[in-house]
């Protein structure tokens, strides 16, 4: 499980969810993909979103092409919109946006996140973000 | 009359297929997967990759089951 209290961990989400415009769903967890907290309010799809970016990360990791240096954040960018994976030495925070979004930006956010995140003292439960989730809702208040 | 009324259908039909055609390959072309490493290096994956042949296909596992 995750060193990361439930509500601090949710709370880092939601502030990114409320900052950034462009991402429509994020989770963080664990390295391996165990989640600390999504945007989801159905937890099974936080689980699944989770452990799909952890596969994508150490497939990207198997791909290299960085000479040995450590992967610490992709953009992957299909027609259908992006996925963005950050992360530390014992977390990651994956989002989805839709397409062309501000690559710099998102990483940016997403970087802020998982600082806040760090930040915080050790704790337990995944939960779902203070806030319902974007991608749930599709409330189209997006700003571009 | 009916040789420019069918004169005027083919252009259509051409611009039109032809649009279809550019803004797929144009979809296409954006497909990619940039990675960026711990020294500030990135390297960028083209969708005719095989690279990004392993990886697209689990970004989009992440946006379906995100959606």
């Amino acid at each position: 499980m995750l060193g990361l209290p439930a509500m601090d961990a949710a709370q880092a989400l939601a502030d990114l969810t409320e900052i950034s415009s462009q991402i429509e769903a994020a989770v963080l967890a664990s390295a391996d993909g165990t989640p600390a907290a999504s945007t989801f309010t159905d937890e099974a799809r936080g689980n699944a979103v989770a452990g799909a970016a952890a596969e994508l990360l150490r497939a990207a990791e198997e791909a290299g092409g960085g000479g040995g240096e450590e992967l610490v954040q992709l953009q992957a960018a299909v027609p259908e919109g992006s996925v963005f994976v950050v992360r530390d030495a014992e977390r990651l925070v994956a989002a989805v946006t839709g397409p062309e979004p501000t690559v710099g930006l998102v990483f940016y956010d997403l970087k802020t996140c998982l600082r806040m995140a760090r930040d915080e003292p050790a704790g337990s439960e995944p939960k779902a973000a203070g806030r319902t989730g974007k991608g749930e809702e599709g409330d189209g208040d997006r700003e571009g | 009359m009916k040789g420019r009324l069918a004169t005027t259908l083919v252009v259509a039909a051409g611009s039109v297929a032809g649009a279809l055609f550019l803004r797929r390959r144009s979809a296409r072309n954006r497909e990619h997967v940039d990675l960026y490493f711990a020294d500030g290096s990135m390297v960028s994956f083209a969708d005719d990759s095989p690279e990004a042949a392993r990886l697209l296909p689990l970004a989009r596992r992440v946006l379906s089951e995100a959606r």
